[in-house]
């Protein structure tokens, strides 16, 4: 059975809704992993929570980058296994130059907390393998930097290579400018790194388990990687 | 080993968006100033630092900016140092 590794920085808020979508409601094997630890031995995909990793000071993500956990998880990375930053965890996988880009505040300066469209610009990542092409995924964010930055040739690059995974859009899944909570580069919401193993997302999809929350799209990012690892 | 005081300003780049400065500057209109025309808004670190001479003292400071005091993906930064006196 796969088994799932929930970070756990000094200042994540959202390891518990990770843990409790992965264990409790999908039923997977799940355990946290301290920031301190650098032993990913026993695991097969492992995800960066949101919240604010110390405080967020000096930038979103700066310094957790800097935690012992991180350079395992730079290897795990690079050995193809899947790896999943969520709204902090994004921003963390940024800094840490696993994924290129930045974060910048959102433009309309407030934080955002809100349902979100999104369309699927790949479906060949671990994380989206079992998303039909042209599904709209309905999964909400929370964030006040949210607003991803790369110069034009770098997005183009992003474009061409098939590295834009999410982009925030209307519920028939035209990705208009209104529909970016942040003002976002081509709104993107989430994008992968060239080998695709490793996304990095604004939004929730551990929030969007349960009807009672208001829907269970996000169970399909953890359905898809739970199915890629048995089958490979 | 000698005692520096090293500023850093960190910059949002010229081409990158500043909504922060955006919103500065348009209450700054609010309150008659209407004679400002552009707001940037950066950041500005202190360091109290020993070193053997100014120069190594540059190149740790610009080592410490690229790893983790700026982001160069979005900021600028310019590193301006002066000696401290002793007492």
């Amino acid at each position: 059975m796969p088994k799932f590794g929930v970070i756990v920085f000094p200042g994540s808020n959202c390891d518990y809704d990770c843990y409790n979508a992965l264990k409790n409601i999908l039923s997977y094997d799940c355990e946290y992993v301290w920031h301190e630890d650098q032993d990913l031995s026993g695991f097969d995909c492992i995800v960066i929570p949101g919240g604010f990793s110390y405080g967020d000071y000096l930038r979103t993500g700066s310094i957790a980058r800097f935690s012992p956990v991180m350079e395992s998880v730079k290897s795990f990375a690079g050995s193809g296994k899947p790896v999943i930053g969520i709204c902090n965890g994004f921003q963390i996988l940024v800094e840490s130059g696993i994924l290129p880009g930045a974060f910048l505040k959102n433009n309309s300066l407030k934080f955002v907390c809100k349902w979100t469209h999104l369309t699927i610009e790949n479906t060949n990542t671990p994380f989206t393998c079992s998303i039909k092409p042209g599904e709209v995924l309905k999964i909400p964010v929370a964030h006040g930097e949210g607003n991803y930055f790369v110069e034009d040739h770098s997005l183009e690059t992003l474009i061409t290579d098939s590295q834009v995974v999410f982009r925030y859009c209307d519920e028939n899944g035209d990705p208009k400018p209104l529909n970016n909570p942040n003002g976002s580069v081509h709104n993107i919401a989430g994008i992968c790194n060239k080998a695709g193993n490793v996304i990095g997302m604004m939004p929730h999809p551990e929030r969007s388990c349960e009807d009672i929350i208001g829907g269970t799209d996000g169970k399909l990012i953890f359905e898809s990687v739970f199915s890629w690892i048995e089958s490979n | 080993m000698n005692k520096y005081f090293v500023k850093v300003e960190v910059k949002l780049k010229p081409l990158v968006l500043d909504p922060q400065g955006k919103a500065v500057s348009s209450a700054l209109h609010n309150l008659g100033y209407e004679n400002v025309k552009n707001t940037r808004i950066g950041k500005l670190i202190e360091l109290n630092i020993e070193g053997e001479s100014e120069e190594t003292v540059r190149s740790s400071v610009t080592e410490m900016c690229s790893k983790l005091l700026a982001n160069t993906v979005i900021e600028d930064f310019s590193i301006h140092i002066t000696e401290e006196q002793n007492a």
